[in-house]
């Protein structure tokens, strides 16, 4: 990978802050955007601007026609066997609350689901609210030492009550990979509906989700370099096509009348009113742009990096990082001891570093960790070695001032 | 001087090391717990009258975790605030959220101040003035004997 030519193709990346050049480690809560989607945008807006599936008019098929090219592009990017079955949504989180309120509606008093300790709220949360409506119970799985799914407990909370398994497929907080295969292959035994949250695979994995053969599969545009607003649930067909409305509206019935309105299928029928058009099209942007540069070539370069980055601060004495698993994407999880997270995080902006400091919306596994929240950087493709290094040097200057 | 090191001045990174009436307190008539759900920081805060909301305030105390913002100003407040009335207290808390987020620059008196003005520092860094005014929050909570209070009810 040519990493000068990918730094590049993102603008933002050269800009300075507190006067020192950015480096930009906070790509688990956004990514940045490459020229490539911020261009596709810009000209929708200026050349090609129209509601889709509504006019006669060029612009408005011209619209739709993009529209539904950005469906194709994602249907291939995760292998599905189906365009249709793309939903456009929102992001992660109304994917997930658009499978609690439509397919839930088929669960019972006293049905079981099954998350596990390194969900963020964004896949807990919902099912909470629908397990309060409809009596379920939850059980969630451990992790083990290493911050890595504890797969004998999940196997073992597992069992014929279980109606839903909902995991993510890499974890926000520890960078975990988790084996969503093996534990789809398990729920399925069980007969349970499996729902994978993607939100932080698709930006560094190659993702196939009839080989995972999950029934759900949810991510958001913004944390894989395309626009914020946007995002996907994948589901099959046979289950989508079974499925009550999630919102009612325009764009998703066949014939409207007072006494009965009957709905369109699939994927209209959950795409209600005017979706959000230079959004799905700047996704698609955003998916040529990583075809062009290569998952594989993306993967090993970014597991470089992260080698790079752990082993350099493996070396600050007082440094723990949180979440060793062997399967982990560039994400590392850090506290110092006798430092607040929220104190790292300050300084290390002063020095141009940008990371998360918190709890990552992930509060049950920090009580797990017994930590309030941790300092998070978290990598992409387009970030350095170099910039692993100033990370380093900055976490040093943190040290110093609190010596 | 910079302002990482108006922020980080010595007074709160020695504070932060050894806070000041860090523990619960026995016995006491007021205790309310200041929650931060953006970080998600905890800080209790204890206070002692004569009655529950009667008379001066006898001794306040802190537990809690929080960065070292939070936890310096916890411990400053504990000391400015000792001795103090109910309505003495509302308004010194008053004068501290105006001298973190009040739109012109504070005129600080040292003299009368004293460590308080050691967090005039946080003004610069807006995403950090909620973790200052954590323990003042709860500490008006605790005079009312309110069991909690979080930074996103509160206005400022
Ligand atoms: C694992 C995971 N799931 C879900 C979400 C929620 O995504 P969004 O806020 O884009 O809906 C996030 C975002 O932080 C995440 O990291």
């Amino acid at each position: 990978m040519n990493i000068a030519a990918v730094r590049s193709d993102f603008p933002i990346l050269s800009r300075e802050v507190s006067g020192k050049p950015l480096v930009y480690l906070d790509n688990g809560a956004t990514t940045q955007k490459p020229r490539a989607v911020i261009d596709k945008i810009s000209h929708f807006f200026e050349y090609e601007n129209s509601n889709i599936h509504r006019g006669v008019h060029y612009l408005s098929m011209d619209a739709t026609d993009q529209y539904d090219r950005a469906r194709v592009r994602l249907a291939k990017m995760i292998n599905a066997p189906e365009e249709r079955e793309v939903l456009f949504v929102r992001g992660t989180t109304e994917a997930i609350n658009l499978v609690t309120s439509s397919y839930g509606t088929r669960l019972q008093q006293g049905d079981e689901i099954l998350l596990t300790l390194m969900e963020h709220h964004a896949n807990i949360v919902p099912w909470q609210l629908l397990a309060e409506k409809r009596g379920l119970v939850i059980q969630v799985a451990g992790i083990t030492e290493k911050g890595e799914l504890d797969l004998d407990d999940f196997a073992a909370k597992l069992n014929s009550r279980t109606k839903v398994a909902a995991f993510t497929h890499v974890s926000n907080a520890l960078g975990t990979i988790n084996p969503v295969k093996e534990m789809t292959r398990l729920a399925k035994e069980q007969g349970a509906m499996v729902l994978v949250d993607g939100a932080q695979a698709v930006p560094h994995l190659c993702v196939d989700v009839q080989d995972i053969g999950c029934d759900f599969y949810a991510f958001s545009s913004h944390k894989m370099f395309g626009p914020d607003g946007v995002g996907v649930l994948w589901g099959k067909e046979k289950l989508l096509s079974s499925m009550p409305p999630y919102q009612g509206g325009g764009d998703m019935i066949e014939q409207v009348s007072f006494e009965k309105t009957t709905f369109r299928g699939i994927p209209e029928r959950f795409e209600a009113g005017t979706p959000n058009i230079s959004g799905a099209i700047g996704l698609g942007a955003a998916v040529d742009y990583l075809n062009g540069i290569g998952h594989a070539e993306i993967e090993s370069y970014e597991k470089e990096l992260l080698d790079y980055a752990g082993a350099a601060m493996g070396e600050i004495e007082g440094l723990t990082i949180h979440g060793t698993a062997e399967d982990k994407v560039g994400v590392i999880s850090f506290t110092l001891a006798g430092i607040h997270p929220h104190d790292i995080g300050t300084i290390l902006d002063t020095e141009g570093v940008a990371i998360r400091a918190g709890h990552h919306c992930a509060q049950p596994l920090m009580d797990h960790l017994k930590v309030s929240g941790t300092a998070r950087a978290s990598f992409a493709f387009y970030n350095t070695t170099q910039e692993a290094d100033s990370l380093v040097a900055a976490i040093c200057k943190v040290q110093k001032m609190f010596a | 001087m910079d302002d990482l090191s108006d922020l980080y001045q010595d007074i709160i990174l020695s504070h932060n090391k050894h806070p000041h009436n860090e523990g619960e307190l026995d016995p006491h008539t007021g205790e309310a717990e200041g929650f931060n759900p953006l970080c998600g920081d905890r800080l209790k805060v204890y206070l002692r009258q004569a009655e529950q909301g009667k008379g001066n305030v006898e001794a306040v105390t802190f537990t809690g975790e929080g960065c070292a913002i939070s936890k310096a100003s916890a411990s400053i407040m504990t000391s400015a605030v000792k001795g103090l009335s109910a309505d003495e207290i509302e308004a010194k808390v008053a004068e501290v959220v105006d001298l973190l987020t009040d739109q012109d620059e504070p005129e600080i008196d040292l003299m009368t101040m004293g460590d308080l003005a050691a967090l005039a520092g946080v003004r610069k860094f807006p995403a950090r003035i909620k973790c200052a005014t954590l323990a003042w929050h709860a500490l008006l909570a605790a005079l009312k004997d309110e069991a909690s209070v979080s930074t996103e009810a509160a206005k400022k």
